[in-house]
């Protein structure tokens, strides 16, 4: 129980008064960060990544992974508030949690988010602390063609369940893989459809489009149905934290199933996103309430955020062990890592016991306080929507193109985030979902890579996807996911006519 | 006790360095933004980043220097921006092999004449890695078994048509062996395929694999320079930078060292130029910067004004041949 001592002696390092502060402080400014959509985890704590070089290292980084957290809680906020997602893990926590808000239920909602946030990422924090030596080398199992795979079953688990017609899943979708492939082509290092138009080199940024599709093409829907918000009417005391605990406990199931698919991805690492896309799509598949997810379903809720915390906090394992960061706020950590003169890698566990262990201890104690910063702040969170609408979208309006500028320090991605907005209005209007699409522009380009690296690999076969027992478990779990419909029907009918 | 001592020293230098009055005629009045024309985590992104920690941490500017990442269209995005950007002094960019190979390989139209040459930092070294696994122990064994498994072994490498894939096109053309190259996004990622064995091998900087190479994951074989890393500090095993030998000493006669160099936006005065070159002069004689060169190998010549043009001049001759060679020219 070596792996035990050393966790306490990290706690006695992480508890020290200045930790202490420096924690709390982290949390305040990492909420901050992740309520102003756009400017995201990896951007704060960039911003913020000088602050922490006059601090020993074991502080600068109990600081930032801090800040993290804090992000991670905040991105929750405006998901559920204002159906903009701060992250882009928060995408799949609008589906039910925005809804929520709308019927008067943001105070269940927001309690829901940041208790099952904080439940994903103890889980997580737990594995790391028993298991990473050994979960540090299944990372190295995962090559092009096993990365492929993930990505593959993250679409197919999320397009076996759509309640819209399939046609209208696969045409967002495939809209979404067409604007993920502007840009440069990384494998031929050549630029497509970018018709010579330089702001188009980059291709079209995830966050611009989330900004505007979901931010921008609310307000449009919003002013159109007459200018009120609804959902004013949400109760705005603390009972309503312990309310909401009281329901927790039932979807234990699903909590359980979200902590292990997002562990997995954050270690592949595929990421938060994937994981909290499929945590919410398997969750509405096998839950008794399935049916109305989407409606403002509290599970719909828990799902999400439980996979993306765990698989966030996750991904912090293969950046420690291998020095390959699984998120991109990990990578900047990373760059951080190396400022202070730590290498991160296979070595550091042996080499750095304390700040490792500072750091994992931390972990713990900055989830705790993260929690009880939020929930805290829940009933203040909830009597934003008492706002009148008037007041409260231009000041939206203002944060959505702040956040779209400084994603690139670009005013062409805010002229980008109002052209997203229509777009985001004509799909609603259009009863065209909006998921699928975002689903492919975040994830399309990386599955593209994937799958071409593993072709080149091969030299041309696609024999290399079924080529080993974990790349094809994987692919035949997507198969699976993809036809489960059909395979329900089919079993349905086997035993109709079996009685 | 060994980190007080320095963080002492580094009290005292920074303290030093503070009571130095200003002597540049010319001075920054608003945020300095720094571009990296890359995305975060990557080398000149850890470059950058650890610049900006110690003009930060001893003072050396009034206003604050901000990193800003464009890497758009393989860092097109940032160079475009910065050759956008004339006249106007609060704005500095630091480049890689891209400065050249970015508009060779897409034809944007752009230039390092655009900019103007501020100082090169360093250049960065090239290693040919294998898996330690493997029972490859030098250059040579390993390009017998890549001729002998005719084009089935895999390069991996960061980007495409950049600096790796130039690397790996030569080697095909000295040895007559075949690779198949793939394409990652980054050097760490790189480093971990190879050690996941995804890969055979790969010319990772010494800073993307000296972690690997520590944990006994991967082996160097030889180093893409004309003479050998003057680093001794034992980093594994007994050995040192020092001792991996040169690629031309086995055989296999190829030199490519990457340029981390610093340029600003077009138009720049005398006095502009000069502000920064001091700065970075005075970066360069911080202990933390000596720690970054050590831990990265990095070979540290320092070159400003004539000399640096010059340099660079001569080494975008020789990108433009080198891809004219592998066929990564753009077709229009």
């Amino acid at each position: 129980m070596e792996e035990l001592a050393n966790l306490f002696h990290g706690f006695a390092v992480a508890l020290q008064p200045f930790n202490i502060m420096v924690m709390i402080l982290g949390i305040v400014l990492g909420v901050i960060i992740g309520v102003l959509p756009g400017l995201g985890g990896a951007n704060g704590v960039a911003i913020l990544l000088p602050l922490t070089f006059s601090m020993p290292p074991t502080s600068a980084i109990i600081m930032l992974s801090c800040i993290y957290w804090g992000a991670l809680f905040g991105g929750a906020i405006t998901s559920i508030l204002f159906n903009i997602p701060g992250e882009p893990w928060s995408v799949a926590t609008t589906f039910d949690g925005y809804p929520m808000a709308q019927q008067g239920k943001a105070g269940e909602a927001l309690t829901a988010a940041f208790t099952s946030s904080f439940v994903g990422a103890l889980f997580a924090v737990v594995m790391i602390t028993l298991v990473a030596p050994l979960v540090a080398s299944f990372a190295l199992k995962f090559g092009p063609a096993e990365k492929f795979a993930v990505y593959f079953l993250a679409f197919c688990s999320f397009v076996g369940l759509s309640k819209e017609p399939p046609f209208k899943t696969i045409a967002a979708m495939m809209i979404g893989f067409a604007l993920a492939a502007v840009g440069l082509d990384s494998i031929t290092g050549q630029l497509r459809l970018t018709f010579g138009i330089t702001e188009l080199l980059n291709g079209f940024d995830f966050l611009i489009a989330v900004i505007g599709l979901f931010g921008i093409g609310e307000i449009l829907l919003t002013m159109e149905e007459g200018l009120s918000f609804r959902g004013g009417n949400a109760q705005i005391n603390l009972r309503v934290v312990l309310q909401t605990w009281k329901e927790m406990p039932a979807y234990w199931l699903t909590s359980l199933r979200s902590c292990l698919i997002g562990c997995w991805m954050g270690i592949t690492p595929a990421g938060a996103t994937p994981a909290s896309f499929m945590s919410y799509g398997i969750a509405k598949r096998v839950s008794k309430r399935g049916k109305n997810f989407g409606n403002g379903e509290i599970e719909g809720v828990v799902a999400p955020e439980t996979a993306a915390h765990a698989a966030g906090t996750a991904a912090l394992l293969p950046m420690l062990s291998l020095g390959v960061p699984g998120s991109p706020t990990a990578a900047v950590l990373l760059g951080g890592l190396l400022i202070w003169g730590l290498q991160p890698g296979p070595m550091l566990f042996v080499e750095q016991k304390e700040f490792v262990w500072g750091l994992i201890a931390s972990m713990y104690l900055g989830n705790l306080a993260g929690l009880l910063v939020v929930l805290t702040c829940v009933p203040i969170f909830a009597a934003i929507l008492r706002i009148p609408f008037s007041i409260i979208a231009p000041l939206i309006l203002v944060l959505c193109a702040i956040g779209a500028y400084s994603v690139h320090s670009s005013t062409f991605d805010v002229v980008l985030m109002l052209v997203f907005g229509v777009l985001g209005y004509l799909f609603k209007k259009c009863g065209y979902p909006l998921a699928p699409l975002v689903l492919a522009i975040v994830l399309g380009d990386k599955a593209e890579e994937a799958f071409r690296q593993s072709l080149l690999g091969s030299q041309g076969s696609l024999a290399v996807f079924f080529s080993n027992g974990l790349v094809s478990t994987i692919m035949v779990l997507g198969l699976i996911a993809l036809f489960w419909s059909a395979i329900q029907e089919g079993y349905g009918r086997l035993r109709t006519s079996a009685v | 006790m060994k980190r007080s001592l320095r963080v002492a020293f580094a009290a005292g230098v920074a303290l030093a360095i503070g009571s130095i009055p200003a002597v540049a005629a010319w001075e920054p009045v608003r945020p300095v933004e720094f571009i990296v024309p890359a995305g975060t985590g990557g080398g000149a992104d850890q470059m950058a980043r650890t610049i900006q920690g110690i003009v930060t941490k001893h003072n050396l500017m009034k206003q604050p220097l901000v990193v800003i990442n464009k890497s758009g269209g393989a860092g097109g995005e940032g160079f475009l921006d910065v050759k956008s950007s004339a006249g106007n002094p609060h704005k500095i960019i630091i480049t890689l092999s891209n400065l050249f190979t970015t508009p060779l390989a897409t034809g944007i139209p752009f230039s390092w004449k655009d900019l103007t040459p501020v100082a090169m930092l360093a250049l960065d070294e090239f290693v040919l890695w294998v898996n330690a696994e493997k029972p490859y122990t030098s250059a040579k064994d390993y390009l017998d078994a890549v001729k002998q498994a005719s084009g089935t072994l895999k390069m991996g490498g960061t980007g495409s048509k950049q600096e790796d894939q130039i690397i790996t096109v030569a080697m095909e053309k000295a040895t007559g062996a075949k690779f198949t190259y793939i394409p990652y996004k980054g050097g760490g990622e790189v480093a971990v395929q190879l050690v996941g064995n995804h890969v055979d091998s790969t010319v990772n900087n010494p800073i993307e694999a000296v972690a690997q190479w520590r944990g006994g994951k991967v082996r160097p074989l030889c180093v893409f320079d004309d003479k050998p890393m003057s680093y001794d500090e034992q980093i594994t095993d007994g050995k040192a930078w020092k001792d991996i030998p040169t690629c031309k000493s086995q055989g296999l006669d190829i030199e490519y060292l990457m340029l981390r160099g610093i340029f600003m936006s077009p138009r720049a005065t005398k006095d502009q130029i000069d502000y920064y070159v001091e700065l970075f002069k005075k970066v360069r004689e911080t202990p933390e910067w000596q720690d970054f060169m050590k831990t990265g190998a990095f070979n540290t010549s320092f070159m400003t004004g004539a000399d640096y043009a010059k340099w660079v001049e001569t080494e975008e001759k020789r990108h433009e041949l080198l891809m004219k060679e592998a066929g990564f020219l753009a077709s229009n």
